[in-house]
């Protein structure tokens, strides 16, 4: 047994986190520094909190992820790491000539109290920052929140800079998209499209993390929003925030900044979830939902009739983002299957009250808990108390899936052990039954793994 | 683009001097100027200088991590039995779970920690007002649920400045609980790279650990293996020829690794290093305090290993123990010539590079120099200069601000342990010519023109592609496929890509077999697509009105 230390009866913890489902605030800010065109991410603190970020986002897209830090020593902890900030960025535009710097903080930067602001402003004073150069930056303290408030916190950082409203709006709107995988990015991208929608999306990390291997290497590669999609956002007509934890802020920001209404909608994944995308881009462009994306609908209501019998009353554990986990739950239930343990580090009231809105009537025996506690350690206990057919969640979760044999579905951060996020998406309908066809797959290998000779099926 | 290319060894090197001047050229004048010192031409016979543990510059893309990764991450992680809580946001608890591929074997029944994170995910109040509070809580809570043998407690960069005792909570928590409890002060900011964390960790393993259980352990003879992390299950392939040869392995730091180990080290009757940046501290500090001598010895490569067991066999004067080291050799070495002659083929010849943490840059050489391959370029993460020069130039070394923070212990004589025929059965072998306490680092073994870069930084590997078009790179992670979509292979030296063993005779055969692998795949000659090199009149063709 891996967890072999794991009892079944629990104590009550108010101290000790043991496997987090969580992780930092800095990291979500490198990840959507990436989706924008021609960026280094930079990290103002230690060099560990980089290499560390890199690695993790390294090992999950198997791609370059490249960004640079201010490299603290004790003496730059002492006496504030302005003088590493400002020679960092002289050095990272002379040497590594990015388009955009994207200053986030880290819980030792932030606990000496350097001010990112006055810091740039120093440095564009200097004449550090070249013409047409640009430095923008996010707070993100690492005992706030976790890995998906330090995304949102970047996109917050990216509107306060960029987006401009001058007179004329366009009939673009704007997806701000939450925490998700390339391939989730573009598909939203080509619903979109699809539908007639113009759309400007931010961040856009397609093309940035799974790009092309032909010899040459590009430090920055084609995907990406651009700078100028970034001032445009400011007069798009209406921008949808794709994921209520990652984006909601950045939404706000940008109505305040530039008048740009906003509505709010979950990640796409399942059905009722990319229903409401759908219906979401078709008011917000004020087009009608064509039939191709009905049939597309279609298609995944299909396969879940076909497949229902596999699926009904299976129990799952679960374990990531609020974003991704609420939609993800719901179409569990949408499948009749049991979403019973749900937990996510990541602080929020709202998701309890989600998660007893989605669960009250059909699976009132779910346990579920956010935040500060909320660790895949109390998750495994109470799979030890009543067991699970499925776990769903990153890679940590294949510890659980050995030492107690359940099926086990990677989904969420990190991957660190299986391709295939980076590509297919497991958002829209072509998305959930991707899902689908990966739940099946695992509760059908079992089957076929252990059905006794006399019962072992030919067709299934 | 690049102005020369070689792609085969010759006898001489060629002369980087021109590559070294366009990556300066590329750095503004302060930035030139320090890095000039860390890129060396390297001559054998000159015995270059190479500036070396000193600080990243600001803004330099670098392969290095931090003080915390180099203690909790290198050193301590590999001990299966300790309760390794990370006191901090839950960040760095996080990034070091799992990530560092060191096996080990409790046993079905043992105590394994290794597959949990522990962490006190201190929140904003904490940073506020404190958290020696819950972080000693959290140790209790750990000692609830899992009641260990010992806890340690690992600071992360808030908590220096936050001004947490960390200590004062082990002292308490160890007088409150009864089992041994010790905190690291081994923020993220102390020190340049994770060397500074190695030092920490092996003074805290020293004083609090090294030395609390003085059994005697069975066998005729008893030895530590210093730094050696089992990645990849090389600790396993070595413990097989110490079995064999009668040796009681009591300790290994720190890979398949026990802190019960740990605490009967110092009854051994030698220390053999390994890795050298690492764990020199443990082996030093333990000869002064124990009388127990170290050699370094190297089990990456098939004739590395043979060196160093005869020198083991030769240490314990033991005409059985060196028939047996024969034996051994003769017999695995059969396998070895076997494999040698099947990838030579594809291997010889061929250049290699590696840039990575502070020995394997050095000891992995041997493994390319067996297979014919030349390696060209070399140089560490985070080591130090008498890594790269050898020991001699211990005593020339500048203690500068960075590193006159980490500490040094001040070790005395334990006169009631101290192994005076340990000392006396040394000082014989040294009369014989014998050498202890000894590395001579990675530039002595360098050919002539070998371009030396410590702490490379991104731009620098860039442009050494261009020049040297290696058949082979050697980094870690975040180096792995930055420098394979130029169409070089990298092999990770950290992670073994998920591969290995590699030490010992049976771990050389496989890292043979791997680079060979490598450096002939298929894919990287359909790099381009066939249609890039057809003519432009295919192009007006499709542009035709239809």
């Amino acid at each position: 047994m891996l967890l072999r230390h794991t009892p079944k009866d629990s104590i009550e913890r108010k101290a000790l986190t043991i496997n987090p489902a969580k992780t930092c605030q800095p990291i979500g800010a490198m990840y959507a520094a990436l989706g924008i065109h021609g960026c280094l991410p930079h990290s103002h603190g230690s060099q560990g909190c980089c290499s560390y970020h890199r690695s993790t986002l390294t090992r999950h897209y198997k791609e370059p992820i490249m960004a640079a830090t201010s490299s603290f020593t004790e003496g730059a902890s002492v006496f504030g790491g302005q003088a590493n900030l400002l020679q960092a960025i002289t050095n990272i535009f002379e040497i590594y000539e990015p388009e955009i710097i994207a200053i986030h903080s880290t819980c030792l930067s932030e606990t000496i109290g350097d001010d990112l602001n006055q810091i740039i402003q120093k440095a564009s004073d200097d004449g550090k920052i070249p013409l047409g150069k640009h430095v923008i930056y996010a707070n993100t303290p690492s005992y706030v929140g976790s890995h998906v408030t330090g995304y949102a916190n970047m996109l917050k950082g990216i509107i306060r800079y960029f987006p401009e409203a001058t007179e004329k709006k366009t009939d673009f709107i704007n997806l701000i998209s939450g925490w998700v995988e390339p391939s989730d990015m573009k598909e939203m991208k080509r619903l979109a499209k699809m539908m007639g929608a113009k759309t400007i999306m931010f961040p856009d990390t397609s093309d940035v993390v799974e790009t092309s291997l032909d010899g040459d290497y590009k430090m920055y590669p084609k995907g990406g929003t651009t700078i100028s999609e970034l001032i445009a956002s400011g007069n798009s007509k209406k921008s949808i925030g794709i994921g209520t934890w990652a984006t909601k802020e950045a939404a706000i920001a940008l109505e305040n900044k530039c008048k740009v209404p906003f509505a709010l909608t979950d990640v796409p994944i399942g059905l009722q979830a990319t229903d409401r995308f759908i219906q979401a881009v078709a008011k917000a462009a004020e087009i009608s939902i064509p039939d191709s994306i009905t049939n597309e609908r279609g298609k995944l209501v299909d396969v879940i009739a076909d497949m229902h019998q596999y699926l009904y009353g299976k129990r799952v554990a679960l374990w990531g983002d609020p974003d991704q986990l609420i939609p993800l739950v719901e179409f569990l239930v949408d499948l009749d299957m049991k979403p019973v343990y749900i937990v996510t580090g990541t602080p929020g009231k709202l998701f309890e009250q989600k998660m007893k809105e989605i669960l009250s009537e059909k699976v009132p025996e779910a346990k579920y808990k956010a935040g500060e506690g909320a660790d895949m350690f109390m998750m495994h206990q109470w799979i030890k108390n009543e067991p699970v057919d499925l776990l769903i969640g990153n890679t940590y979760g294949k510890y659980i899936s050995r030492d107690e044999n359940i099926p086990f579905l990677r989904m969420g951060f990190p991957i660190l052990d299986r391709i295939g996020h980076s590509y297919f998406p497991t958002v829209g309908y072509m998305g959930g039954l991707r899902i689908l066809e990966k739940i099946l797959g695992l509760f059908m290998d079992k089957q076929d793994a252990e059905s006794p000779e006399t019962s072992f099926e030919l067709v299934m | 683009m690049a102005k020369k290319t070689t792609k085969t060894s010759s006898p001489v090197l060629p002369d980087p001097t021109e590559i070294i001047e366009e990556i300066l050229a590329k750095y503004p004048n302060k930035v030139a100027k320090k890095r000039s010192k860390s890129i060396v031409i390297n001559d054998p016979e000159e015995k270059s200088e190479v500036q070396a543990n000193v600080r990243t510059i600001p803004g330099i893309i670098t392969q290095r991590g931090c003080c915390y990764a180099g203690c909790k991450g290198v050193v301590l992680g590999p001990t299966r039995d300790i309760v390794n809580i990370t006191h901090g946001p839950i960040g760095c608890g996080f990034y070091s779970w799992l990530t560092r591929r060191n096996q080990t074997d409790p046993g079905p029944e043992g105590e394994n920690y290794m597959p949990y994170c522990f962490s006190t995910d201190m929140q904003d109040s904490n940073i506020v007002f404190g958290g020696e509070k819950k972080l000693a809580q959290a140790i209790r809570e750990a000692y609830q649920i899992f009641n260990p043998h010992a806890i340690a407690i690992f600071s992360t960069c808030p908590i220096g400045l936050i001004g947490d005792d960390v200590h004062s909570v082990a002292k308490e928590m160890k007088a409150e609980l009864g089992i041994n409890v010790f905190g690291f002060s081994c923020e993220g900011y102390k020190g340049v790279s994770q060397s500074a964390g190695h030092h920490i960790a092996n003074n805290k393993i020293f004083s609090n650990v090294v030395g609390l259980d003085d059994t005697i352990r069975d066998g005729k003879y008893r030895v530590n293996l210093l730094g050696e992390y089992n990645i990849g299950g090389d600790a396993f392939v070595l413990e097989k020829y110490f079995e064999e040869l009668g040796i009681n392995l009591v300790a290994t730091y720190s890979g398949n690794s026990s802190i019960h180990d740990f605490e009967n080290s110092h009854t051994v009757d030698l220390n053999m290093v390994m890795c050298h940046r690492s764990i020199n501290y443990i082996a030093e500090m333990m000869e002064i305090k124990y009388g127990v001598p170290w050699f370094k010895v190297n089990f990456i490569g098939a004739e590395a290993t043979a060196k160093s067991l005869r020198k083991i066999a030769e240490y314990f004067e033991d005409e059985e123990m060196k028939a047996k080291v024969e034996e051994i050799i003769a017999r695995e070495m059969l396998e070895v010539e076997k494999a040698l002659k099947e990838v030579k083929p594809k291997t010889e010849g061929k250049l290699a590079m590696m840039f990575v943490g502070g020995s394997r840059a050095h000891h992995y050489q041997e493994l390319f120099t067996e297979m014919g391959m030349e390696t060209v370029s070399a140089g560490y993460e985070f080591a130090h200069r008498d890594d790269y020069e050898g020991r001699h130039v211990l005593p020339n070394l500048k203690v500068d601000a960075d590193s006159r923070n980490i500490e040094e212990l001040d070790v005395q004589k334990d006169e009631a342990k101290y192994r005076q025929e340990l000392a006396d059965k040394k000082a014989g072998l040294v009369e014989k010519g014998y050498t202890f306490s000894d590395y001579d680092g990675m530039m002595p073994e360098m050919k002539k023109n070998a371009l030396v870069i410590d702490d490379i930084s991104h731009w620098e590997a860039e442009k050494i592609i261009e020049f040297y078009k290696p058949a082979i790179f050697c980094a870690g992670i975040k180096e792995k496929y930055v420098i394979q979509k130029y169409g070089v292979p990298l092999k990770q030296l950290h992670s073994y890509d998920y591969g290995g063993p590699y030490a010992g005779f049976k771990g050389a055969i496989n890292f043979y077999n791997e680079i060979s692998r490598m450096v002939s795949a298929t894919i990287w000659s359909k790099l381009k697509a066939p249609w890039k090199n057809e003519p432009v009149l295919v192009g007006k063709f499709a542009d035709a009105p239809y």
